[in-house]
């Protein structure tokens, strides 16, 4: 059996950034379902946060004035000491990736670029044109070469393997060979992502059906905030590919069909560079009320930046409009909408990225140290990403040099991969049955019409019922093409199980919260309420089903206020 | 519209040969090639293997070849195709595992034999380099890479000798080489002063044709060349720095 002192899950930045920080004495490999540069890392585009202060206009930034923006755009759910390690490490954080290799943009003097972002009081956003999550990625997957990490390619994790609070390791599908094997470890770290996929409309790569963080809720670790979703203003219309941010921090603007910048309405000093929880319900209530286009989409105006600037600072943005919408930004404006971007929700860890499992860690999207609150702001989640992924790997290995090893593990991780074959078995045997994708296309359709931007109880207790319905229909769903190597299908077949535990839970604590908070809208209750709700939602499976309670937020400097931009 | 794909299949498990299935594709919609598989695989047979990841064609999961072309399949449009007839192989140079799942583990070697990873100034190491952006430029044309290998497979050194880096990996040294802040000492490039490196290049430049992210990385394969030449010279006048 294959044994690791640690065992890494995910391959994109959170999860290299993991395997580089952990003891190099222990015995470490990172598992992940793609080659580590297909991961969704890969697609960030605009740039990560930091307080350096070298945009003349940010002198007098600093990572106090960091924290707060994020606490702020959070809607005060954001646990505050936890925001404020975050942008405290931030800035040694870019220094050492520039140290690394990422090419950061650079301004005279040979200053690294800061360009602005939404809900950030200062231009803060350190970037690589818009391709910076392309080459931070490529940057520590470089570095792993050096460091000679171990990686396990193309496996899938199926389950976590927990017995009496403890971690033993998981079980994986291993695409190349078709088998299912289990693999022990003395500490794992997720850092598997989003679920995106979830949605109908999202940004997010095909391979984002957030298997991992269902994978840690059915092994018994509760799941914090998964009722905020974020919607990213600006995708692109039809694919919805992602359309940065930094469009708009470079001096994009947001048009209606009446040729009106609307955000004068909804944000009037921020303007386009609110957070994205408000731009995104600016746009969608224009569509709404008939000011967009086609009914579905508004524009993103980039012509009045200029050429040169465009080619310099957006250069992916405008190959991506070429290529996909068959549109030059230099000279026609971009069709926009808002689409699923991002999980501020995730498994519960603390400060140190650990759970309530012992020797079970998530760094990343997946997981939710409670830094994002309600809203995450852009630039937010590499930083989140690097620092968190550091921290999950430096606790990781801390824990297992005071840890033992369990005598009996390899005996249950047998146990438990046999149990999966099985259930694997089963859907092999069937003739016939229910396809899983369109299983998956009933669900994205349900999750995007009734669990979006804009709540409300009728329709998610409507969504409610469609997922059981779902659920049901899963019990009889069969595998119709017979080999299991390379098997998309079967991939779709186990990790469309978490996918109705994600929509169950997403929806039933967006139900149960009935108030407005960051990306949570609630038609029927359109204010926030800190007097009830300011507090977190956790998750727990129980008896087959989720059970919902609540932990407090961390609230030391900052008290909520009326959010206004 | 009707398109008939003619999709290369293999198990080598299973099968004595490669061979080629017909499927028939109906769309009245815009659809991208990786789509149009997506459908054919989920609709018509779910044994069928590919790559992919992103579908915005920065992934570099899904590179494949149709109609003779290499390309990313995610960024190609069908309605785009002259023919309505598409023959899909999977990339050359590699082996197949399965379908157009090809073992991409040779040119990741490759890539690991080049140190592909900066050399720092180990003085700065607290607050980063400081570099004027025009420095910085020089590179930019190599860090589009995406990695997808459609280089790799098309050249025809790599097809008829094995020690052959290929373009992605050399293209990626000259990326560390040409960053003002690399100090990788000129030893370390001697590895590639052979016919398995930058010598092996038959410069005919296949490589910059079919590369989707125009990295034009035979650009860095001549550059390379050219830097270990000169030094050489330097050294033998002994203008050695």
């Amino acid at each position: 059996m294959i044994s690791q002192d640690i065992l890494v899950v995910g391959g994109g930045l959170a999860g290299l950034a993991a395997a580089l920080s952990c003891d190099p004495r222990l015995n470490v490999a990172v598992v992940s379902k793609v080659h580590p540069l297909r991961s969704h890392s890969v697609a960030a585009q605009g740039g990560i946060n930091a307080a350096l202060g070298n945009n003349p206009e940010g002198r007098d930034d600093n990572w106090e004035k960091h924290a707060f923006d994020t606490i702020k755009g959070s809607d005060y759910l954001a646990d505050q000491d936890i925001a404020e390690v975050m942008c405290q490490k931030a800035v040694s954080t870019i220094y050492e990736l520039e140290y690394l290799g990422v090419p950061f943009s650079r301004f005279p003097g040979g200053f690294i670029a800061q360009r602005p972002f939404g809900g950030a009081g200062f231009p803060r956003t350190c970037y690589a044109a818009d391709r910076t999550g392309l080459v931070i990625l490529h940057t520590l997957f470089e570095q792993s070469i050096k460091k000679q990490v171990k990686f396990y390619n193309e496996w899938l994790v199926t389950k976590l393997v927990v017995k009496d609070g403890k971690c033993l390791g998981v079980v994986v599908y291993d695409l190349a060979t078709g088998q299912i094997m289990p693999v022990k470890a003395r500490a794992v770290i997720f850092a598997t992502g989003g679920y995106g996929r979830v949605y109908s409309r999202t940004t997010n790569a095909y391979i984002n059906h957030g298997s991992g963080i269902g994978i840690a809720y059915k092994a018994g670790v509760p799941l914090k905030d998964m009722e905020f979703v974020q919607f990213h203003p600006t995708s692109l219309l039809g694919k919805n590919i992602l359309i940065t941010e930094g469009a708009r921090g470079e001096g994009g603007y947001l048009v209606n069909n009446k040729g009106k910048r609307f955000m004068d309405d909804y944000a009037p000093s921020a303007m386009e560079l609110a957070p994205r929880d408000i731009v995104a319900r600016a746009i969608q209530t224009e569509v709404d009320k008939e000011n967009g286009f086609d009914k579905q989409y508004i524009h993103l105006d980039l012509r009045h930046i200029g050429e040169e600037k465009i080619k310099k600072r957006l250069p992916g943005i405008r190959e991506i409009c070429i290529n996909f919408a068959g549109i030059d930004p230099v000279d026609t404006p971009i069709p926009v909408q808002p689409a699923q971007h991002y999980s501020m929700g995730g498994i519960d860890v603390n400060e140190k990225c650990a759970s309530l499992v012992e020797g079970f860690f998530a760094a990343g999207e997946c997981a939710c140290l409670g830094v994002h609150g309600a809203n995450r702001l852009g630039g937010n989640s590499l930083l989140d990403t690097a620092v968190f992924g550091k921290i999950s790997g430096d606790e990781a290995s801390v824990y297992v040099k005071g840890s033992e090893g369990t005598e009996s593990s390899e005996k249950i991780l047998l146990e438990e991969a046999l149990e999966v074959k099985a259930r694997i078995e089963e859907w092999e045997k069937r003739s016939s049955g229910k396809r899983v994708h369109r299983l998956l296309d009933r669900l994205k359709v349900v999750m995007s019409e009734r669990v979006g931007i804009f709540r409300k109880k009728k329709d998610l207790t409507e969504a409610l019922a469609k997922i059981s319905e779902l659920k049901e229909d899963y019990e009889r769903v069969y595998l119709s093409g017979k080999c299991l190597r390379y098997s998309q299908e079967l991939v779709n077949l186990i990790e469309f199980d978490s996918m109705l535990d994600l929509a169950e839970v997403i929806t039933l604590g967006a139900l149960n919260r009935e108030e407005t908070r960051g990306s949570h809208y609630r038609l029927d209750f359109k204010e926030r309420n800190d007097k009830v709700w300011l507090k977190h939602t956790l998750a727990t499976w129980k008896e087959g089903k989720p059970q919902i309670s609540y932990a407090g937020v961390n609230i030391s400097k900052y008290k909520p206020e009326a959010r206004k931009y | 519209m009707e398109y008939l794909f003619k999709i290369f299949r293999y198990d080598p498990l299973e099968d004595e040969h490669p061979y080629f299935q017909d499927f028939f594709f109906e769309t009245k919609e815009k659809k991208s090639l990786l789509e149009a598989l997506m459908e054919i695989r989920n609709e018509q047979d779910s044994t069928l293997a590919f790559r992919y990841s992103c579908r915005e064609a920065i992934c570099g999961s899904c590179a494949m070849v149709f109609n003779g072309n290499f390309d990313l399949a995610c960024r190609i449009e069908l309605q785009a195709l002259e023919s309505s007839t598409i023959v899909i192989e999977p990339l050359p140079n590699l082996e197949i595992q399965k379908d157009l799942v090809v073992d991409m583990e040779p040119f990741w070697e490759a890539l690991s034999q080049i140190k592909p990873y900066l050399y720092p100034d180990k003085k700065i190491q607290e607050e980063g380099h400081r570099i004027e952006e025009k420095e910085m430029e020089k590179i930019f044309q190599y860090i589009n890479c995406i990695m997808c290998g459609c280089c790799y497979s098309v050249c025809p050194v790599v097809s008829r000798d094995e020690r052959y880096l290929g373009a992605a990996a050399l293209a990626k040294l000259y990326r560390f080489v040409k960053d003002p802040r690399d100090k990788r000492p000129f030893s370390h490039l001697l590895g590639v002063n052979t016919e398995g490196g930058v010598w092996g290049c038959d410069t005919i430049f296949k490589c910059n044709e079919v590369c989707p992210k125009e990295v034009r990385p035979a650009d860095g394969i001549e550059a390379l060349r050219r830097k270990l030449v000169v030094e050489k010279i330097k050294r033998i006048f002994g203008f050695r720095r």
